[in-house]
């Protein structure tokens, strides 16, 4: 399967040109026809309602419930009874101290990982792809998968023992060099250094999956002519293997532009402490602290910026992927 | 592609060893945190506290381990986060199959609107709060439910399974059934889930990786800590650094019981992430096929 061919398979709206389809019937838009399809496909229905409740009450019943972000709620008068405040609560959001703040380092945190967390698949699959030996391949594969399946909880766990002023392993290295113990969960300076690289080392084995893949399958003889022309192997690489892995690289890219607005939140909660708030206070967050754990938990203030973040993420999802189109890369739709 | 009759060139060959080694320091950096921390749980807590474990474990002991499982909140959240991800996992294929098995007929009237609600949640949510008050209207805080249900479905991993319910079940497949009587029903349990093996493991490795280290819904939904799953407990311990004297034994001194504290949380990481790590090599020929179909997830 070439990529091309795969992207148009994952496009949500694509079906297999029906082959032994008489035509008649898949053109047939009339009525008829749809209620014939609809009782004799009556089973298909039936498995299809509880997924598609799920998805109701779970995803759209949330997103109907937002428009308290428009209302002064309060739960005692509920949804429908709390009274309509218009566009107050982004207002103050968009006036309010935090603002700022909680954007910059929202997207400094994004751009932040995106810079790092794209190149290095790549670089690891093309050097991977160049290792003759299938054990040492083995190896290295199977170890940089590892990090993937351990939760994030024991990540900034191993994070906290390693670089504990006291007792961490680093500052005890740092020690032989004569620095003195820095307490770097306290630093908010090195906050988004931290959350980043982390980030790297235990999701560059997995991403690097796909461009293996992807690597596996350019065709050999493309490789063989290039070394019967003398080209060596970073010229191979360079126009081999780097136009072969283009196009996955720029949907993967695309769509981590799209969600520029996600930052690894629960990451980011379990991560913060009142030294380091400074730099570790996204929207995400924010949102949390104000509608969950605060003394004077405001719902609808949060719903707002939730609302508001979410907002920008889908514009941006759908500039980006426009521009994409527009340049004649790849889309997602 | 053969290449042995071609001798390499010298900057070929330079690249070769350059790649080695940047390849080897690559596997180092991400081994060495994993090999120290086994290593750490496995020694004494006076080599832990005193920094003197580097590669292998120094006096071996198990004391970790034994303060470990001498623990009651840790074996309950343990049985929970089994409970939980089982249970889970169970929920999430059978209702992703639900989904998309339909979705993958073309004789399925409205799949591309109903395709196209599904889709959309993927780019747009209601947020935090509006989900959380529908957790909360359905009444099922603080019960196993809102562990099990809020998750119940995840829509990429709905897209993949049509995606390879599209590309491997032949059409022939389901009239030729149809001709013998074959229902829908039946054809799904009797042909299409036995053919779809091994997307199902790989899907179920990505549920269950998600029960497993799934905190935050705890954090939110659950107050009663007998429901409490194995994470929530790490994450008093390991960041919080709530260890509770009562967890540490009989032990008198203040040294002794801080060098216990560190070790009982190496053991613990080990003791925690070891389940996962075991399951993952018996689905790992499965994966490039499953992320492969599932590329645009990143």
């Amino acid at each position: 399967m070439n990529l091309s061919d795969l992207r148009k398979r994952l496009h949500p709206l694509y079906f297999e040109s029906p082959a032994g389809y008489t035509k008649s019937y898949a053109e047939g838009g009339s009525q008829l026809k749809t209620l014939y399809d609809v009782r004799k496909g009556w089973q298909l229905y039936a498995l299809f309602a509880l997924p598609l409740l799920y998805i109701i009450v779970f995803k759209y019943v949330p997103m109907f419930g937002s428009v308290i972000a428009f209302k002064q709620f309060t739960v005692t008068k509920g949804m429908f009874g709390s009274p309509w405040v218009g566009f107050a609560h982004f207002e103050r959001f968009f006036h309010s101290y935090e603002f700022w703040r909680l954007l910059k380092n929202t997207l400094s945190i994004s751009f932040y990982t995106l810079a790092a967390s794209f190149p290095f698949p790549i670089l690891l699959a093309l050097g991977l792809n160049y290792v003759k030996n299938e054990r040492f391949k083995k190896t290295v594969q199977m170890v940089t998968y590892a990090p993937y399946f351990i939760s994030l909880v024991v990540v900034v766990g191993l994070l906290f023992q390693f670089l504990d002023p006291r007792t961490g392993i680093v500052n005890t290295v740092l020690g032989w060099f004569g620095v003195d113990a820095i307490n770097f969960m306290g630093e908010a300076s090195m906050f988004q250094s931290i959350y980043v690289w982390s980030h790297v080392w235990q999701n560059v084995g997995f991403a690097c999956i796909i461009y293996l893949a992807a690597l596996a399958g350019i065709d050999p003889s493309l490789h063989e002519a290039a070394v019967m022309d003398g080209a060596n192997k970073i010229q191979r690489m360079r126009h081999i293997d780097i136009p072969g892995i283009l196009p996955i690289a720029v949907i993967l890219l695309i769509l981590n532009t799209g969600q520029i607005m996600e930052t690894g939140f629960e990451k980011i909660l379990i991560m913060q402490n009142a030294l380091n708030l400074r730099a570790s206070e996204v929207i995400d967050t924010y949102v949390y602290k104000v509608g969950m754990v605060s003394q004077a938990l405001n719902f609808s203030y949060a719903t707002a910026i939730g609302l508001f973040k979410a907002a920008i993420g889908f514009i941006l999802l759908i500039i980006v992927n426009q521009t994409a189109k527009k340049v004649g890369q790849e889309s997602l739709w | 592609m053969n290449k042995s009759s071609i001798r390499e060139s010298g900057s070929d060959r330079a690249f070769t060893i350059v790649n080695y080694i940047v390849l080897s320091i690559v596997l180092i950096a991400v081994l060495y945190p994993l090999i120290y921390v086994v290593s750490a749980s496995f020694s004494s807590s006076y080599a832990v506290l005193s920094g003197k474990v580097w590669l292998w474990p120094v006096d071996p002991s198990l004391d970790g381990y034994k303060a470990v499982f001498k623990n009651k909140n840790i074996l309950t959240g343990f049985q929970n986060t089994v409970f939980y991800t089982v249970a889970g996992t169970l929920i999430n294929i059978i209702m992703t199959i639900m989904a998309a098995y339909p979705m993958s007929r073309r004789d399925f009237r409205g799949r591309n609107i109903f395709m196209l609600l599904f889709v959309f949640t993927m780019m747009f949510s209601g947020g935090l709060i509006p989900t959380y008050f529908v957790v909360k209207d359905l009444h099922m805080i603080n019960t196993v439910w809102a562990m099990l249900i809020p998750t119940a479905l995840s829509v990429w991993n709905v897209i993949i399974m049509r995606t390879y319910f599209q590309t491997t079940i032949p059409h022939e497949l389901l009239e030729a059934s149809q001709l013998d009587g074959c229902n829908d029903f039946r054809f799904l349990l009797r042909i299409v889930i036995p053919l779809s093996g091994p997307i199902i493991a790989v899907i179920a490795l990505f549920y269950a990786v998600g029960h497993w280290n799934q905190y935050f819904n705890a954090m939110i939904y659950l107050k009663d800590p007998h429901l409490y799953p194995l994470q929530l407990i790490l994450r008093d311990i390991l960041v919080q650094n709530e260890v509770k004297i009562d967890m540490l034994g009989d032990v008198k001194s203040a040294a002794a019981r801080q060098g216990l504290r560190e070790l009982l949380k190496y053991s613990l990481i080990v003791v925690s992430s070891v389940p996962l790590l075991l399951i993952y090599p018996f689905v790992q020929k499965f994966f490039v096929k499953g992320v492969m179909i599932g590329s645009i997830k990143g």
